[in-house]
């Protein structure tokens, strides 16, 4: 097979040629490698890419697949893993100054599922500064491009891991979603990307962000990929005390191509003021051809949609400032070159190593949790987000799938967000609720707008219903689905001509 | 309600967050939380008086495990990413006189 038929594969698709013996593990990592050769100078996906390490483990999954050793539909494919992931002995950043260096001692759950499997891990790909963001722009370590258009941004927090699957720089790739970070980016590169439904997947080895709404999840090309990389991550785990033991992990299942009777929810809330009209128009188009064939559509009222986006941000910047209190010089990552005592260092090291974005956080986090405002802002919070679980508990009594926009535009060009941070939080209005809730989300490409850049839809399930929006995606996706962009492709050509 | 947030309190938070601001990032966190604050404020139409907070979406419980130690020794690889240490010890400025 030439690189250009390798790198066209799915996930999937190249476990099963690798099974076949039609190309081997060595040379489909030598296919990605080249591939980031080409495309990091332009993308900047990856903060560190792991190539030594990618190739020797080529020949040990080889050696372990021609044994049957290694039987499962991803052993010998690449992928790569969002930089708050830990992977032992591998440089693990957040894409931030205070953790530039830090190498971590141990694996994380979900990451040592996909080596189990066979998966060999290519590199850690670049995410906003401790997954706060929406751009990916606020990495210490520089932007991550669309690949669809340099000018714009991939979206985020996980922009990298989303940018390097897009650009076939990886087949598929682990990001974490805390308010939207794997789906609004999916959205934005035009692939899939899903957040299961919350104690699916491991967190343990995640460096916390808001662990009451953070979950790990695949970001791969096409439903089968995910519905397959979910099999592989979705444990239950003693080390995470939020951990759920599930009655079933047989995703692929649900991948029939049918949906007669399924019933579809549409939120009218959703449709209204503020979304992009490209995008209405996808979401109307996926109604119509899940109509025709046989699930039962209607638009609803969700209700509480507005309330999302506050009360996410007084839980998710409490559990941060709680969280990132572990930064503190002392057991790893940065420490100020000058101070005065230890509570000096303290601030010096945290003022100095963590970025803009992230001390806003903090800050808003450690407010809302002072003693005299913790009532009025944080229990609120959590009671709204009682409030917000209610309505998707009314809704799922009607509906086995909530269909609507992942984001309200396609992505905005490179400096136009974080000028207004106001502004860049609204987009993730239609995310940001499923966190909060705790249900699973699906977001997939359909199309693209007038500018040629992708326009994603998110399907919505209730908790533990990962198979309905995985059903529903399936039937969907063949309608459009994952392109390989112009730049990805003018790479390989560009190889093969030399 | 639009909402006020002066130097004491940006000064207070400083403190909680331990975090230390110059100038120019105390004006902007002045001028980001009064508009986040504002923002937030939007809750206040909600009538919440009868609702529980949530803070967990499932029931969850107390993972409780047998007290076994199951890791090896790491002392060495751990301090490996300690930013200053001495005799196998994360060392830190002196915290008493």
């Amino acid at each position: 097979m030439t690189e250009k038929d390798i790198l066209s594969l799915t996930a999937v698709g190249l476990g099963k040629k690798i099974k076949e013996k039609e190309v081997t593990v060595l040379e489909a990592v030598k296919a990605v490698m080249d591939q980031i050769k080409d495309m990091e100078p332009v993308l900047n996906s990856f903060v560190t890419v792991e190539e030594e390490y990618a190739f020797t483990q080529a020949e040990a999954v080889q050696k372990r697949i021609d044994a049957g050793e290694l039987t499962g539909p991803l052993a010998g494919v690449p992928v790569a893993i969002k930089d708050n992931i830990c992977v032992k002995d591998m440089k693990t950043t957040c894409s931030s100054n205070i953790l530039a260096d830090f190498v971590p001692t141990y694996t994380a759950t979900a990451v040592d599922n996909l080596i189990k499997a066979g998966a060999i891990i290519i590199g850690k790909t670049n995410m906003d500064e401790f997954a706060m963001g929406s751009t990916t722009e606020t990495s210490a370590f520089g932007p991550t491009k669309n690949p669809w258009n340099i000018e714009h941004v991939p979206g985020g927090s996980s922009g990298g891991s989303c940018a390097a699957v897009s650009a076939s720089e990886s087949y598929y790739a682990l990001g974490s979603d805390t308010g939207g970070s794997i789906r609004q980016p999916a959205s934005y590169c035009g692939v899939t990307g899903l957040k299961p439904t919350y104690g699916t997947i491991s967190r343990y080895g995640l460096i916390a962000y808001g662990s009451s709404l953070d979950q790990i999840g695949p970001v791969a090309k096409d439903v089968t990929d995910c519905a397959a990389i979910l099999e592989v991550l979705a444990s239950h785990d003693p080390k995470d005390s939020t951990s759920v033991e599930r009655e079933d992990y047989s995703f692929l299942d649900a991948l029939t191509g049918e949906v007669k009777g399924l019933k579809v929810g549409i939120p009218a809330d959703y449709l209204s003021e503020g979304l992009n009209e490209e995008v209405k128009e996808a979401v109307l188009k996926a109604a119509k051809i899940l109509e025709e064939k046989g699930a039962v559509v209607e638009t609803f009222d969700l209700g509480k949609v507005k309330y999302a986006i506050p009360a996410y941000y007084i839980i998710a910047s409490a559990e941060a400032s709680s969280n990132l209190s572990r930064f503190d010089g002392v057991k790893y990552g940065f420490r100020a070159k000058e101070y005065s005592g230890l509570h000096g260092m303290y601030k010096k090291s945290r003022s100095q190593g963590f970025g803009a974005e992230v001390k806003r956080r903090i800050m808003l986090g450690s407010f809302v949790l002072s003693s005299g405002y913790y009532d009025a802002y944080y229990i609120k919070a959590l009671k709204t987000k009682a409030l917000i679980k209610k309505s998707f508990d009314d809704a799922f009594a009607k509906y086995d799938v909530i269909l609507g926009p992942t984001a309200p535009t396609t992505a905005p060009k490179l400096n136009e967000s974080l000028s207004d941070t106001l502004k860049m939080y609204l987009g993730d209005i239609y995310t940001i609720a499923v966190n909060l809730a705790g249900l699973p989300g699906l977001s997939i490409p359909f199309g693209t707008d007038q500018k040629g850049l992708p326009v994603g839809l998110q399907l919505i399930g209730d908790c533990f219903q990962e198979k309905n929006i995985l059903r529903a995606g399936f039937a969907l996706e063949g309608e459009h689905g994952y392109v390989m962009p112009k730049t990805a492709q003018l790479a390989i050509s560009g190889r093969e001509e030399k | 309600m639009a909402h006020l947030i002066d130097d004491d309190m940006i000064e207070y938070v400083g403190i909680l967050a331990k975090l230390e601001l110059s100038e120019k990032e105390r004006e902007e966190a002045k001028k980001d939380m009064g508009r986040m604050l504002d923002y937030i404020d939007t809750l206040n139409e909600l009538d919440t008086d009868e609702v529980e907070p949530m803070s967990h979406v499932f029931p969850i419980h107390n993972v409780f495990r047998d007290d076994v130690v199951t890791n090896g020794d790491d002392r060495d690889n751990i301090l490996k990413n300690a930013p200053e240490k001495k005799d196998g010890a994360f060392k830190v400025p002196k915290t008493v006189e």
